[in-house]
Formats: C-alpha cells, sequence, structure tokens
C-alpha cells in the first residue's frame, strides 16, 4: 500500500524547496526514468494510471497529452501551460504545492514536455502570489543552473488579478496579451491552442502528480483511492469554521465527515454543521445529512455534487445560507469578463434577487425566478463562470428553501448581525451598477 | 536601464513580444505607483501596441491602478472562507484606523485600502495582503499594529 502523502510526499514537515534536499527525497530520478523512455510510452503510462485533471473538470490527463499532434503530423512548435492561477473561492492547494515542493512541479513540467515533445513551458500564476512567485522562481534558476532543463525552456508568467484566467482559454488569451476572454470551443486548445498551436493545459497539482504515478508505477497509483475513475490522492483544501484547518493530502474516497471532525478536529467552538461548499464555491452545497459521502467523482456525482478543486469549507449554524448565496453570486458576478449575455447580465439578476430575500422585500415567486435566471445561464456560455454562479444559488434555494422563506415571513434576515456573514462587504460594491430590472418590470 | 529597455528586454523571452502586456504593465506601475497615460504610452512604445490596447487590457486586471494610488496597499480578504471568520471586521477596524472606505486612499496618500476576492489562504483567515504579501490570520487586534508599521516605514 502506498503511503498516503505522494504529492506532497518528503515535505510533510518542512518545505523542501532547494534542490539538493529534493534530490534527497528522490527528486528528479523520475525525469531520467521518462527521458529514457519513447515520449508515448509516458503518455500511455499516464493513460493506465488512470491520473485526471485537479483543476476542476477532471479530465483524464493521459488522454489529453494523447490529443496533441506529435512533430511529424505538424510543422507548428507544441506549447505546455500550466494553469497556477489559482482563485477558485476556498482553494489554497496549488500555492500550498508551490511553496513546500516547487521543484516536483518543475520535474512534472519536464517529464510532460518530453511526453508530448515540447520545448516550450508556460506556467501561468495568478498575479497576488508574491512569495509563491518568488519559491517557484529560485527552484526553476536552480533547475536550470544544474543543467535538468535541456532543451526546454520554462517561463513562469504572473498574472494580473482575473478570477476568469483560470479558465482555460482566458489563460491563453492573457497569455496572448489580451484581455482573458474564453474563447469559444472547438478548437480545443489541444488543436489550436496558445498562439494558434497545440497546447496542453494542466494544473498545478496534476502536473504535479506526474512524477508520483512514474514513482509509484501506473498500476498501483491505479489502485490509489477510488479506482477506477478517482485515483490517487488529492490535496485536500479544509477551512471555514473547523478546529484545524489546512492542506491535508489524502487518497480519493475519504469522507466529508471524515476530513471535518477526524482530520479537522470538528466545528470550532463545538457548534453545528449547517453546510458544506465541496469542491469550491462554483458548486451546489452539501448538507449535513450528505457529509458521509465519499469524495470520489462518482459518489459525489449520484448526489450531484462536484470534487473541483479539492474544497472542503465547514459553515457552521451562525451563518444566514441568504447571505451566503449573495455573498457568492457577487462573487461570480464581479469577475464575469462580461462576453456572454447570460453569465454577464444573470449575475447581476441573481445578487439583486438574493439581495431582495436577505432584506425581506422580495415575495415567493422570486424563488423560481431565480432558479429561472439559473437555468437560463448553465451551459448557455462560452465558459462555465455563469455555471459556477448559477449552481451554488439554485442549491442554496433549493436545499435551504424553508430558510430563504423564513426570511420573507420575517421580513428581512432572520440572524441579523449575528450572523458569521452578516455585513460582508464584497469587491463588486466598490462599482456603481444601476439595478438590472426595476420592480415593476420584476 | 530605461522602462522601455526593460519592457523590451522581458519581451525577448515570448515567442510574441504582445505576451509581455502584463509584466510590461507590472513594470510600469512599480515606476509610476498606478497607470497614468504616460505609462501606457511607455508600455506602447516599448510593445509596438497603441496606448488604447494598452489601456484596454489594464483596464481588465484587477491588480492595475488606473487611478493615483497609495505608497502601500493593504488588501483585505472579504470571501466567504475569511467572512466565515470575522474578515468583516478586520476590514472594519481598517476602516476605523484609516478613515478611507474600501477602495479609497488616506488624505495624505501613503495608505490605499481595498476589499479583494479571494486570496488563496483560506487555512490561516483572515488573510490581508500588506504590499501584497500575505499576512496571516489577522485579527481586529493585529490592525493598528499594521498601519503603524507602513506609517513608519
Amino acid at each position: 500500500m502506498a503511503p498516503e502523502t505522494l504529492v506532497l510526499a518528503g515535505a510533510e514537515e518542512r518545505p523542501v524547496r532547494d534542490l539538493d534536499s529534493y534530490r534527497a527525497v528522490g527528486g528528479y530520478a523520475q525525469l531520467t526514468k521518462a527521458r529514457a523512455m519513447p515520449p508515448g510510452e509516458v503518455i500511455k503510462l499516464l493513460i493506465e494510471s488512470n491520473l485526471r485533471g485537479r483543476g476542476g473538470a477532471f479530465f483524464p490527463t493521459g488522454r489529453k497529452a494523447s490529443f496533441i499532434p506529435t512533430p511529424d503530423k505538424i510543422a507548428k512548435p507544441v506549447y505546455i501551460t500550466v494553469n497556477a492561477d489559482e482563485s477558485e473561492p476556498g482553494t489554497f492547494k496549488d500555492r500550498e504545492i508551490m511553496l513546500r515542493v516547487p521543484h516536483r512541479l518543475i520535474e512534472g513540467c519536464l517529464i510532460a514536455a518530453h511526453a508530448i515533445q515540447s520545448k516550450f513551458v508556460f506556467i501561468y500564476i495568478r498575479g497576488e502570489y508574491s512569495a509563491e512567485y518568488e519559491v517557484l522562481q529560485a527552484a526553476l534558476d536552480e533547475a536550470t543552473a544544474a543543467g535538468l532543463l535541456g532543451d526546454v525552456q520554462i517561463l513562469i508568467h504572473r498574472g494580473a488579478g482575473a478570477y476568469i484566467c483560470g479558465e482555460e482559454t482566458g489563460l491563453l488569451e492573457s497569455l496572448e496579451g489580451k484581455r482573458g476572454q474564453p474563447r469559444s470551443k472547438p478548437p480545443f486548445p489541444a488543436i489550436e491552442g496558445l498562439y494558434a498551436s497545440p497546447t496542453l493545459i494542466n494544473n498545478v497539482e496534476t502536473i504535479t502528480t506526474i512524477p508520483v504515478v512514474l514513482e509509484v508505477g501506473p498500476e498501483e497509483f491505479a489502485q490509489i483511492g477510488v479506482p477506477p475513475d478517482s485515483t490517487g490522492t488529492r490535496v485536500f483544501c479544509l477551512s471555514g469554521n473547523v478546529v484545524r484547518p489546512g492542506a491535508y493530502e489524502r487518497p480519493h474516497g475519504i469522507t466529508v465527515r471524515e476530513l471535518i471532525y477526524d482530520i479537522g478536529g470538528g466545528i470550532a467552538g463545538g457548534r453545528e454543521l449547517k453546510a458544506v461548499m465541496v469542491g469550491g464555491s462554483s458548486f451546489p452545497v452539501m448538507t449535513p445529512d450528505e457529509i458521509d459521502t465519499k469524495l470520489d467523482a462518482t459518489s459525489l456525482g449520484q448526489k450531484g455534487l462536484f470534487i473541483g478543486s479539492g474544497v472542503i469549507t465547514a459553515i457552521d449554524d451562525r451563518a444566514c445560507i441568504v447571505q451566503f448565496a449573495l455573498r457568492v453570486a457577487q462573487f461570480y458576478m464581479h469577475e464575469s469578463c462580461g462576453k456572454c449575455t447570460p453569465c454577464r447580465v444573470g449575475t447581476r439578476w441573481l445578487v439583486q434577487l438574493l439581495r431582495a430575500v436577505e432584506d425581506g422585500t422580495a415575495s415567493e415567486a422570486d424563488f423560481d425566478l431565480a432558479l429561472d435566471v439559473c437555468d437560463r445561464i448553465i451551459g448557455k456560455c462560452l465558459c462555465v463562470l455563469g455555471d459556477s454562479a448559477a449552481m451554488p444559488v439554485a442549491s442554496c434555494v433549493t436545499k435551504f428553501r424553508d430558510e430563504f422563506r423564513a426570511h420573507l415571513e420575517h421580513g428581512g434576515c432572520l440572524f441579523g448581525a449575528d450572523s458569521s456573514l452578516a455585513g460582508l462587504y464584497a469587491p463588486v460594491d466598490q462599482h456603481h451598477l444601476a439595478p438590472v430590472a426595476h420592480e415593476a418590470g420584476l | 536601464m530605461t522602462l522601455i529597455a526593460e519592457i523590451q528586454e522581458v519581451a525577448k523571452r515570448y515567442p510574441d513580444p504582445r505576451s509581455a502586456i502584463l509584466p510590461a504593465l507590472r513594470l510600469a506601475q512599480e515606476q509610476y505607483g498606478w497607470l497614468p497615460r504616460e505609462a501606457l504610452e511607455q508600455v506602447s512604445e516599448a510593445l509596438d501596441l497603441s496606448p488604447a490596447y494598452c489601456m484596454s487590457v489594464a483596464s481588465f486586471y484587477d491588480m492595475f491602478n488606473l487611478e493615483p494610488a497609495g505608497t502601500h496597499t493593504i488588501e483585505v480578504c472579504t470571501n466567504v472562507c475569511c467572512g466565515l471568520v470575522n474578515a468583516q471586521a478586520v476590514l472594519e477596524a481598517f476602516e476605523r484606523e484609516l478613515g478611507v472606505a474600501p477602495g479609497e486612499t488616506t488624505p495624505d496618500g501613503v495608505i490605499t485600502l481595498r476589499a479583494v476576492e479571494c486570496l488563496g489562504g483560506c487555512s490561516t483567515p483572515t488573510i490581508v495582503a500588506v504590499d501584497h504579501r500575505y499576512r496571516q490570520s489577522v485579527t481586529p487586534e493585529d490592525v493598528s499594529v499594521i498601519v503603524e508599521e507602513l506609517r513608519g516605514a
């Protein structure tokens, strides 16, 4: 049985930032192994391991790599872009990985570059990550000086504050020096990505897992977690009202209850759990009766939930769920790039409707209107940012309808200033926007 | 090295120089403190783009200041994970201490206060980025010390 810590192996106690320390825990041995193999063999190993993307979409990594044309099939260069634009609320795993095992990420980049025969890797890191950028750049400089890169170039590109650049085509636009507005697909990045060339895009955790797959071997990796679909481990991001929040690497299949109560020490102050943000703020919320669900794609999928980027945020009984839904909707309204109407306008509708519920000025019909707005966003835009606002809001309206209704009966928030989220400021409040619809029009 | 030369040096690392617009705007902002027309003109000159194009890109990203900003910035995460453990109280403490609202700069031009979306430090709330360096587990009691530190610097 493989140890639980794979991606963060060697860095359980303290970060492994310099090359010598990383080599001492077996670093770059898998790169040597990979480079001794034909590129296609490495892709085959990834397919056999059934490693899937850790950024949120859970797409099979090996298959994605296999879509990239080999150099004999295409005259253009092929690129790798690593998505380090971690901005999903509740997510901090990629930051932990970059701070704790930066060389493992670089080793993963180089193995991936060998697999698809790419000579150019871009790591797109979110602009706010200053310390993380410095740690990663220092590791890259060391690896370069040690001659580990060979004929591959790795460039760390810093973003400038835009959640949408974590969407793969928004990221490509941004990297090309444009506003980070998503593209229409197809063509998919594997065919026409960066500079209209074939481009492999993977999340930091996914790329960092590649050396692990080679180390433990694809057959054994495929047995970790919940085979066949959810193999390997995840660096779970535990936060919210728990006693011991943190990044915990565990195999797929651990339950939300185990994470919150056994690992996280339970709900702080001995309070009651009210809801859990699972996967990130982009997904439906979980209710306490669902916390024995295993964290794997299949078990979560059966309940209409998603594993996303491995987020588990515990929300205790002091929080007003309407305020929670409102704050989530405000985030997506702020981050909508404005390209697709359902997302640009729909997120504003949701914020306006939820505020009316919170203020007690909405009516029962507005709940259905909110659900209708969600329905008119989901699946109707170029990317999933709008869906990411609609899914959590719809789940709050549906799963907590009694609490929503109580707001109307009470003529406003039941919790008032006692809610843990009372009065929470949202950056979108810094803009002055006219309402999307007049009351008469509602 | 002039700003233009510095930007052109960075641009050489990319297959297409336009890709260097974010690092270029970052360099320009470091020099000017924000992005006045002159800064955008320098970036456009260095990358052979129009100032209007540079403005359209700069306005898309939250980290670029299109108005003059303070010498120091304090950014308080007010997304839900920090919110659940009282980010609002931290933000309010900064508002009281500085006498400005989120998005504003103190009248002496020293400190800009902002509320920002999730900074990715959810296990140590509340996260406050002071001049883009994360302070973890910040409480309202820490606020006056942080402000004093910046005023003294």
